[in-house]
């Protein structure tokens, strides 16, 4: 393609903080980035993304008339949008702005190589310098989005969301597994911090819930089949209800499962073992029995024994059973063995405040070691035996009852709704966002978000917070009623095409078609139905192909300067 | 002085790139001979591309795609895996050692994986030697 106009690239390399200068040469990469060709401009910026280096973006474009605007900082994952703003309002086109990796796939992991990786980041400038003189303007496709929302899960997140985006006008199909709303908080007797009964806050949600004509609930049911994209998802539900759904936006609501402690402390041995879970359904349906020592173990199968992270609800849960416990049996003794409390905040430190006042017993054990170092049954008891760091001795308690506080686990079906919805799990098995600060509750494709104890394990009250923002995120693209998509879509060189229809076949989307154009048989593509994977691009061997922002020039100029 | 091979990596947007930008975050180190091109697709990565890169002087490349099943457009890493093989086979015709060419998965989260990875095939690549190609 002819270049009429005279290219005018500004390059702007980012410090961020020390994060890149701190490990590479940023006024290095500078001086090279000024001895390429068609770079008129170089600025060196303390953090390109802060107000000041947005400005300077936005001033520079058009002191010195840049027609291409290359930033080399963070990675586009995350920042991308930002830059691309600054130049469209800046009036350059944003498809004319190129991003270079040099933090997370440079600065940050040749940490101890500076003239490497001052290296590879002149590379990486010179790459993306390339690949910016062939970009074209491009216009975002504008797509309508179905003012209505899918919730997978029907538990205290998926209902809160549901309740949310209802009263915000907005249509919800709340799709749940089992037969009744509620997930875990089913078997919950009373809530922290605030002691309030469960079964209240659920009938109370429930009731909301029936009484609100935008909310559709499919009970004993699961999602079958999902396909689209942001603004125009079709569903297929299995189950007791198979009914098929047009929506605009998925929030991912289908929460965790405790963990249960198999062949640890003689859980599966003796009947005097239980689970938190286990006492909380004993404390709800009062079938307490007249215990004298009670001890509870923290981090049962958590942080480090069977899986890695803490489950953050399990001390409250504790706390909140132990002071229960107090007021049913006065005279027990109660004890909590733990390798450090995390009552985090304000309330909850005041609620563990609250349970020494009333003798319920903290036992601090050293880290690294097992929270209880026996348990076996002595005599009709329970002998608890763990090691006291104050004391400097191995202790025994003769309990009556044992309860093991065990971590929530992901769902054995995530796997599934991951494979589904195409989004990812993080190392620990919970969904992984987007970024955990930028963009929280966001999965990274479009219009699929998640909330609760899906994401990492969460109380209610988090649970509820977690909802309302899914809910506020997924409302933005409904409210607006439609999004603009990036146009990555191709476009076909009917005097190259052959008409073989190799693309028609690659493209999994059906959005490549044979057209007759001019009496001869040609492909044709449906931006609409159209994602951009360029599939029919890269089968394409007839080059007649050409995918937007993706073209094999523009990515045959970045290979040509792989070496130099 | 040693030889420091050159090495193109093609990743996918959704998974290897954010594979590779999780080993930035988690701060995982590996050897600097890599240079990343980001694609939406592993499946964009025309074998022109692969072929193109080694006749400009590449000594290894690397493609980087979601896991099976995984695929952010639904079978495009399949395409690349036949594709791969059809152009392992190619590469030996040329008297380019397939070796050079390698294809891996790295979901957004496995950041050490990506580390890993690119460190076995950079040490692979210095045993192998520069490519001739590239002489």
């Amino acid at each position: 393609m002819m270049m009429a106009e005279e290219l005018r690239i500004g390059v702007f390399v980012c410090d961020c903080g020390t994060n890149i200068a701190g490990f590479l040469d940023v006024p290095e990469v500078c001086e090279y980035a000024k001895t390429l060709p068609d770079v008129v401009y170089v600025k060196e910026n303390m953090y390109t993304c802060s107000n000041a280096g947005i400005q300077e973006i936005m001033d520079a474009i058009p002191k010195y008339r840049l027609n291409r605007v290359v930033v080399a900082s963070c990675t586009p994952r995350t920042h991308e949008p930002l830059f691309r703003k600054a130049c469209e309002d800046a009036g350059l086109n944003k498809f004319l702005f190129e991003f270079v990796n040099i933090r997370d796939q440079c600065s940050w992991v040749h940490q101890k190589e500076r003239e490497k990786a001052t290296e590879k980041a002149k590379d990486l400038v010179r790459m993306g310098v390339a690949r910016a003189r062939l970009l074209e303007p491009l216009e975002e496709i504008e797509i309508p989005v179905e003012k209505s929302s899918l919730i997978i899960g029907g538990g205290v997140a998926g209902m809160t969301a549901a309740l949310s985006l209802a009263e915000q006008g907005f249509e919800v199909h709340l799709v749940e597994r089992e037969c009744t709303l509620g997930g875990l908080l089913n078997g919950i007797n009373e809530l922290y911090p605030s002691d309030r009964d469960a079964g209240a806050l659920l009938d109370e949600m429930r009731e909301k819930i029936e009484g609100e004509k935008r909310v559709h609930v499919y009970l004993e049911s699961e999602v079958d089949h999902v396909d689209g994209y942001i603004g125009n998802f079709s569903v297929k539900l299995k189950g007791k209800s198979r009914d098929e759904l047009k929506v605009g936006t998925i929030i991912v609501a289908t929460g965790a499962q405790p963990y249960e402690p198999m062949y640890m402390y003689n859980y599966d041995e003796y009947e005097n073992v239980i689970t938190q879970y286990e006492l909380e359904r004993m404390l709800k349906e009062k079938k307490t029995g007249n215990w004298q020592k009670i001890v509870f173990i923290q981090c049962v199968g958590g942080r480090g024994e069977r899986v890695r992270y803490c489950s953050r609800i399990c001390c409250m849960n504790s706390i909140k059973n132990a002071r229960l416990l107090r007021k049913l049996l006065p005279d027990a003794e109660i004890y909590i063995i733990h390798r450090g409390m995390q009552t985090y905040g304000t309330v909850y430190e005041e609620y563990v405040r609250k349970a020494r006042e009333e003798g319920v017993r903290f036992v601090r054990v050293k880290d690294g070691i097992p929270t209880a170092s026996s348990l076996e049954k002595r005599n009709g008891k329970l002998a608890v035996g763990f090691y006291h760091p104050g004391l400097r001795r191995k202790l025994e308690i003769d309990a009556d009852l044992v309860v093991l506080a065990t971590p929530l686990i992901q769902r054995e079906d995530a796997k599934r709704i991951s494979q589904l919805l195409k989004v990812p799990l993080g190392q620990d098995g919970f969904f992984f966002e987007a970024h955990v600060k930028l963009r929280p509750v966001d999965f990274a494709t479009d219009g699929i978000f998640m909330a609760g104890s899906c994401r990492a394990p969460a109380d209610i009250n988090e649970c509820m917070m977690q909802a309302m923002a899914a809910a506020s995120r997924a409302a933005i693209p409904m409210a607006k009623g439609y999004v603009k998509t990036e146009p990555y879509t191709p476009t076909i060189d009917e005097e190259r095409c052959m008409g073989c229809g190799v693309c028609v076949e690659v493209c999994p989307y059906g959005a490549m078609h044979l057209v007759e154009k001019n009496g001869r048989r040609v492909a044709e593509n449906i931006p609409a139905a159209c994602k951009g994977c360029g599939a029919c691009g890269s089968s394409c061997v007839h080059r007649a192909i050409s995918m937007g922002h993706f073209r094999d020039e523009q990515i045959m100029a970045q290979i040509d300067e792989v070496v130099t | 002085m040693s030889f420091e091979p050159k090495i193109v990596a093609f990743l996918c947007n959704w998974c290897a790139y954010a594979g590779a930008d999780m080993a930035g975050t988690s701060r995982i180190k590996y050897p600097a001979n890599v240079v990343p091109i980001r694609v939406m697709c592993s499946g964009r990565v025309d074998p022109e591309f692969v072929l193109d890169a080694f006749e400009k002087g590449a000594d290894g490349v690397f493609i980087g795609g979601c896991h099976p099943g995984d695929c952010h457009y639904v079978s495009g890493n399949y395409r690349t895996r036949k594709r791969v093989i059809m152009m392992k086979k190619l590469l030996q015709e040329m008297g380019i050692n397939p070796a050079r060419l390698r294809l891996e998965w790295v979901s957004a989260t496995e950041g050490k994986k990506f580390a890993t990875v690119i460190e076995e095939f950079v040490n692979e690549i210095k045993e192998l030697g520069p490519s001739p190609e590239g002489e």
